[in-house]
């Protein structure tokens, strides 16, 4: 209900459906696919003319299929992504804050130790020792984006074990698997989607940051990142060919955050009362 | 305050090793060599390219060896660049891309810190909305869309600004690579600063020296600005390593030869050793700068040292 009355939840979120639905949508009705090249037809301007709605590349494909094509890769990999860091997060923050004492100690030790890692070279050098497929991508962004959501778990399993449901429930004989199952994990849904949201677009960044320097999603496959990179190869006789994927990359990436700040906003009013 | 640094420095030593290490796995986990993309060789002339750059040795003896390298600032031979070792190649490459980030750092802790603030003094007013909303702008958009856009509208359309890095432009061609270095730090410096200045002039004692008729800039200057920069400067670790990672992409945008343009063409070619240097000494670079925030720390807000 209050989350209707954020405006910045519910623009930014309407906005990253209609692109979402629209990247889903596009291809199929396009007459063009991604792959077929026309040398008739090189790095045409955006126009209605023969259904180019964003022009034409240097080898002749249809930008708007590959665009769309961008945004579904784009998206995929974040959600996955992301979704690769809430298990691990969730898990060790869980783990760690239930636990408490010496291990909770040395596992947030070991946090802090990553921390200070310059994660995204190693990233870099995992797709440099390694075949490039979207497995390793997944799993690569995964593993260096569950830091923050270890500690934020953490914290906040901290403070609900001391609450008096869950010592009502320990008196009452109730098992810890059964505690953490059944009274702290659903009370840590709230934050965990809050910080799922804002882990999204760091999983984007690093995906296109990737894909940019040609490390990441490989041709005819492409994601906006790599369409960027493409882009600025282009970019003197085909300024679209940059600004297109460059403005819907940057326009997902603010609605991600607005997002998940308009959440966490959300969240954090009903944390007060 | 010397046992805290002492300490500090201690902690560094396990974190480097860990890095190390775990690179070091990695690039040794690559399934096939170096060189296997060559043509193939024969059998008794790759026995003495295995030699040579030591592959034939065990795991772990190669690792010892890399390490003791390592102590003496040796990095190995590169494998592409074959008449260069990778340390070489750093030290010529690292001063430029240095230059770059001190000054991209600069500009942004200046600029951010202004920004926020501005920002915090005029809470909730007209100005503020139009900060964050920029500031949101630029910790979203990144650096890689913000390059070739800045080039595109004031190299190529309006010409003000060199787009390449030709030595006859002068200082003119470090403008564009600076601003969008800094760009995204200085959202995220007026952001932090902007949160905890508000904080901070809702304290007691900002309170009492307004009360003793003091005008808002010397409050700021004199009291808010010390306590409220502590945020930002916790920030710095984090902000050292994403003008590290920024590098990389505006060095390949603007044709720059620093460290980054060389770890992008190594990753490309595939030049583990490079790689694997360059990472070493990037991770050793974050490691050290963090120490130093972490001992400055402890110089800004004496109540650190004691925890």
């Amino acid at each position: 209900m209050r989350v209707g009355k954020n405006h910045a939840v519910s623009v930014s979120g309407s906005i990253l459906l209609l692109v979402a639905a629209l990247a889903v949508v596009g291809p199929w009705i396009s007459p063009h696919d991604y792959v077929t090249t026309d040398f008739d037809r090189l790095m045409l301007p955006p126009s209605a003319d023969g259904a180019h709605l964003f022009g034409t590349d240097d080898l002749g494909r249809d930008l708007f299929v590959r665009t769309m094509l961008g945004i579904r890769v784009t998206l995929l990999v974040a959600v996955v992504a992301s979704l690769v860091s809430l298990v691990i997060g969730v898990a060790y923050g869980a783990i760690a804050g239930f636990v408490g004492g010496r291990i909770d100690a040395a596992m947030m030790r070991f946090v802090d130790t990553l921390y200070a890692l310059p994660f995204i070279f190693f990233v870099i050098l995992l797709m440099v020792a390694f075949e490039r497929n979207f497995l390793l991508i997944f799993v690569a962004i995964g593993a260096v984006n569950w830091l923050d959501m270890a500690r934020i778990v953490r914290g906040q399993t901290l403070s609900l074990r001391e609450r008096e449901f869950v010592e009502a429930a320990r008196l009452t004989g109730v098992s810890t698997g059964r505690i953490i199952l059944r009274h702290i994990a659903p009370n840590l849904m709230g934050i965990v989607i809050v910080y799922v949201t804002l882990t999204i677009p760091q999983a984007i960044l690093v995906e296109s940051f990737l894909s940019f320097l040609g490390l990441g999603v490989q041709e005819p496959q492409t994601s906006l990142g790599a369409l960027v990179d493409t882009g600025v190869n282009q970019m003197e006789g085909a300024a679209w060919a940059l600004l297109i994927p460059a403005g819907l990359l940057a326009a997902i990436l603010m609605c991600f955050n607005f997002l998940g700040d308009g959440l966490r906003d959300v969240f954090d009013a009903r944390q007060v009362e | 305050m010397l046992r805290y640094t002492l300490l500090r420095v201690l902690g560094a030593i396990p974190t480097l090793l860990l890095v190390i290490a775990l690179a070091f796995l990695m690039v040794h986990a690559a399934p096939g060599g170096p060189f296997d993309d060559e043509r193939a060789l024969p059998p008794d002339v790759e026995a003495n390219i295995q030699r040579a750059y030591h592959l034939d040795e065990p795991l772990p003896k190669q690792f010892v060896r890399y390490l003791g390298g390592l102590l003496r600032g040796d990095l190995g031979p590169s494998y592409r660049y074959r008449d260069y070792t990778v340390s070489e190649l750093i030290s010529t490459a690292f001063p430029l891309s240095m230059r770059l980030g001190a000054l991209a750092m600069a500009l942004a802790i200046v600029a951010g810190v202004t920004a926020g603030t501005i920002a915090a003094l005029r809470q909730d007013s007209y100005v503020d909305r139009c900060i964050m909303a920029l500031s949101m702008t630029g910790i979203s958009v990144p650096v890689f869309v913000f390059a070739p856009v800045f080039v595109l509208l004031f190299a190529v359309k309006l010409q003000w600004l060199p787009a390449g890095w030709s030595s006859t432009s002068g200082v003119s061609r470090f403008v564009l690579p600076v601003i969008t270095l800094a760009l995204p730090q200085i959202a995220y410096i007026a952001r932090l600063t902007r949160a905890s200045m508000i904080d901070v002039l809702g304290s007691d004692f900002v309170r009492t020296a307004r009360a003793q008729g003091l005008g808002t800039l010397t409050v700021v200057r004199l009291h808010a600005l010390r306590p409220a920069m502590l945020p930002v400067l916790s920030y710095m670790g984090p902000a050292i390593a994403a003008i590290l990672t920024g590098s990389v992409v505006v060095e390949e945008i603007f044709g720059i030869p620093g460290l980054g343009q060389f770890f992008v063409r190594g990753a490309l070619n595939r030049d583990y050793t490079l790689v694997l240097g360059i990472v070493v000494f990037y991770a050793t670079l974050i490691v050290s700068l963090n120490l130093i925030v972490d001992v400055l720390y402890g110089v800004i807000d004496p109540r650190v040292r004691y925890r």
